[in-house]
């Protein structure tokens, strides 16, 4: 019987992630994956594995799994308490687990999103090569619920030793995303970029994997009418006519039909972004170079 | 059709190509693809006509292939070349009657016409496997509900605007109901999962 995890404690939303499945865009799937693919990556850094095995993505309060046989884990991402069988143990680090351990990530104390990794991965079926779930259009598996039992792959390399390793640090109090202009930021009336840069937005708590919503001012337009639905990429800044900007997250829908101010720069800011709770400020600042 | 191509900078990975219709939009991207094919192409990861434009994502230089693309000479779509997908439909939507109605014609009239045309899938949007499907001539156009349904059955053929599509699961949507069919559109399990893909021709055949 090969390992597996039972889950526990499903907790708010847990998903199964890994790197997404680009490539596929121009059949309308979206790309999916981890929202904050460094977290991601360090995490299977951490327990041994390759980058594309998938981890668990967490939002808000963690969840709590039991393993059926002696296995590596480590908790990136969202900083959080993590407890093996009620005992504390590391954040950040591999953690070796008994068989039978409860393994329970608790809730964020910075940040949104914390990872957990599993030496050998978890290993539901792909679809369409990837085994992220997809929020927007369904593909991939359901997100986590109690009683579930997902398989785990065969571990497959040495964990990393803790020192190799770069820990995040607490998100900032305020999100500062660098954005390059266009492609349609001739839409937008000449002072919306300083708008953007100006530091009145607020993450919405409608933010979701689809995109970070905002509160704030309504960005002004300066051509009316509709635009002609047109692919979109991660990190579109699209303004619906609502004027408040929306940041393109892993599940956005691959065309749209609201013009895009600007692209966030980055895997680092889109990560920032995928950790920002309500009520963050956020700024969008010109990108360097 | 010699309009030149118009690339906008899209962050530091891709490239909107914008040309003057969806016509154009679907020569450029039949010419990226045979460019593609042909090796002569830098590397991509994403390729996605839309309906006046394609979208060039994951470029490790886009400038360059910006400049390059504005000395491009794109030719027409060429002729059509096999047989088109053939779907069958039964011709009973909850909007049949108002379809006719737009059309002019009688209810029974608007199978016939509908299958009688050819379409071509422009480009794939809202969800995986939904192709925006043109072929309708302009007095054909039909506006979306002013009420968008919250669930519109699974092989639902429907129109809106320039287009019709097919929906590959059940879904909430705007456009006008002419039909269903049973074909599967979009199943993952399945190689390919999506029946319809940008640049495939399509005719619909009367089921009775």
């Amino acid at each position: 019987m090969s390992a597996r995890l039972t889950v526990v404690r499903a907790g708010a939303l847990t998903t199964v992630q890994d790197l997404g499945r680009p490539g596929h865009a121009h059949l309308g799937v979206p790309r999916s994956g981890a929202l904050d693919r460094p977290a991601h990556l360090l995490a299977n850094r951490l327990v041994g594995n390759p980058d594309g095995l998938a981890t668990l993505e967490t939002t808000v309060n963690g969840c709590a799994v039991c393993v059926s046989s002696a296995v590596t884990a480590a908790v990136t991402g969202a900083p959080c308490p993590v407890r093996a069988d009620g005992r504390p143990v590391a954040w950040g680090a591999p953690v070796r687990l008994p068989a039978g351990a409860v393994l329970d990530v608790g809730a964020a104390t910075a940040g949104l999103r914390s990872y957990v990794a599993f030496a050998g991965g978890v290993d539901v079926p792909p679809v369409l090569g990837s085994r992220s779930r997809d929020l927007l259009s369904g593909l991939g598996p359901e997100p986590l619920a109690d009683g579930v039992v997902l398989p785990l792959g065969s571990p497959c390399g040495p964990p990393a030793t803790a020192d190799a390793v770069r820990r995040p640090g607490p998100p900032r109090g305020e999100l500062v995303l660098p954005l390059v202009p266009g492609p349609r930021d001739d839409w937008f009336a000449p002072g919306a970029l300083a708008a953007l840069a100006g530091g009145r937005f607020r993450v919405s708590a409608a933010s979701n994997r689809i995109g970070l919503r905002t509160e704030g001012p309504a960005l002004e337009r300066v051509v009316a009418g509709e635009l002609p639905s047109e692919g979109m990429v991660l990190g579109a800044v699209q303004v619906p006519p609502d004027g408040r900007p929306v940041v393109f997250l892993a599940d956005h829908p691959t065309t749209g039909g609201y013009p895009v101010i600007g692209v966030v720069d980055g895997a680092a800011a889109l990560a920032e972004a995928g950790q920002a709770g309500p009520g963050v400020r956020v700024r969008f600042v010109p990108a360097r170079g | 059709m010699t309009a030149v191509p118009r690339p906008r900078r899209v962050g530091r990975h891709a490239l909107l190509v914008e040309v003057d219709g969806t016509a154009e939009a679907q020569a450029l991207h039949a010419e990226l693809l045979r460019r593609r094919e042909a090796g002569t192409l830098p590397p991509v990861t994403e390729i996605v006509p839309a309906a006046r434009t394609v979208l060039l994502d994951g470029l490790a230089d886009p400038r360059s292939l910006a400049a390059e693309i504005t000395t491009w000479t794109v030719p027409p779509l060429p002729p059509a070349e096999g047989d088109p997908l053939v779907i069958g439909v039964r011709y009973d939507g909850a909007d049949l009657a108002e379809v006719a109605g737009l059309w002019g014609v009688a209810e029974e009239e608007v199978a016939r016409v509908h299958s009688a045309l050819e379409f071509r899938v422009a480009f794939c949007g809202f969800a995986p496997g939904f192709g925006y499907l043109t072929g309708l001539p302009p007095e054909l156009r039909v506006p979306r509900r002013a009420t968008p349904r919250t669930a519109v059955p699974a092989g639902s053929v429907a129109l809106a605007g320039a287009y019709t599509g097919v929906y590959p699961r059940s879904s909430p949507g705007g456009w006008l109901l002419v039909g269903r069919t049973d074909v599967t559109m979009w199943d993952t399990g399945r190689d390919p999962a999506a029946l319809l893909v940008p640049g495939r021709r399509v005719r619909f055949e009367v089921l009775a």
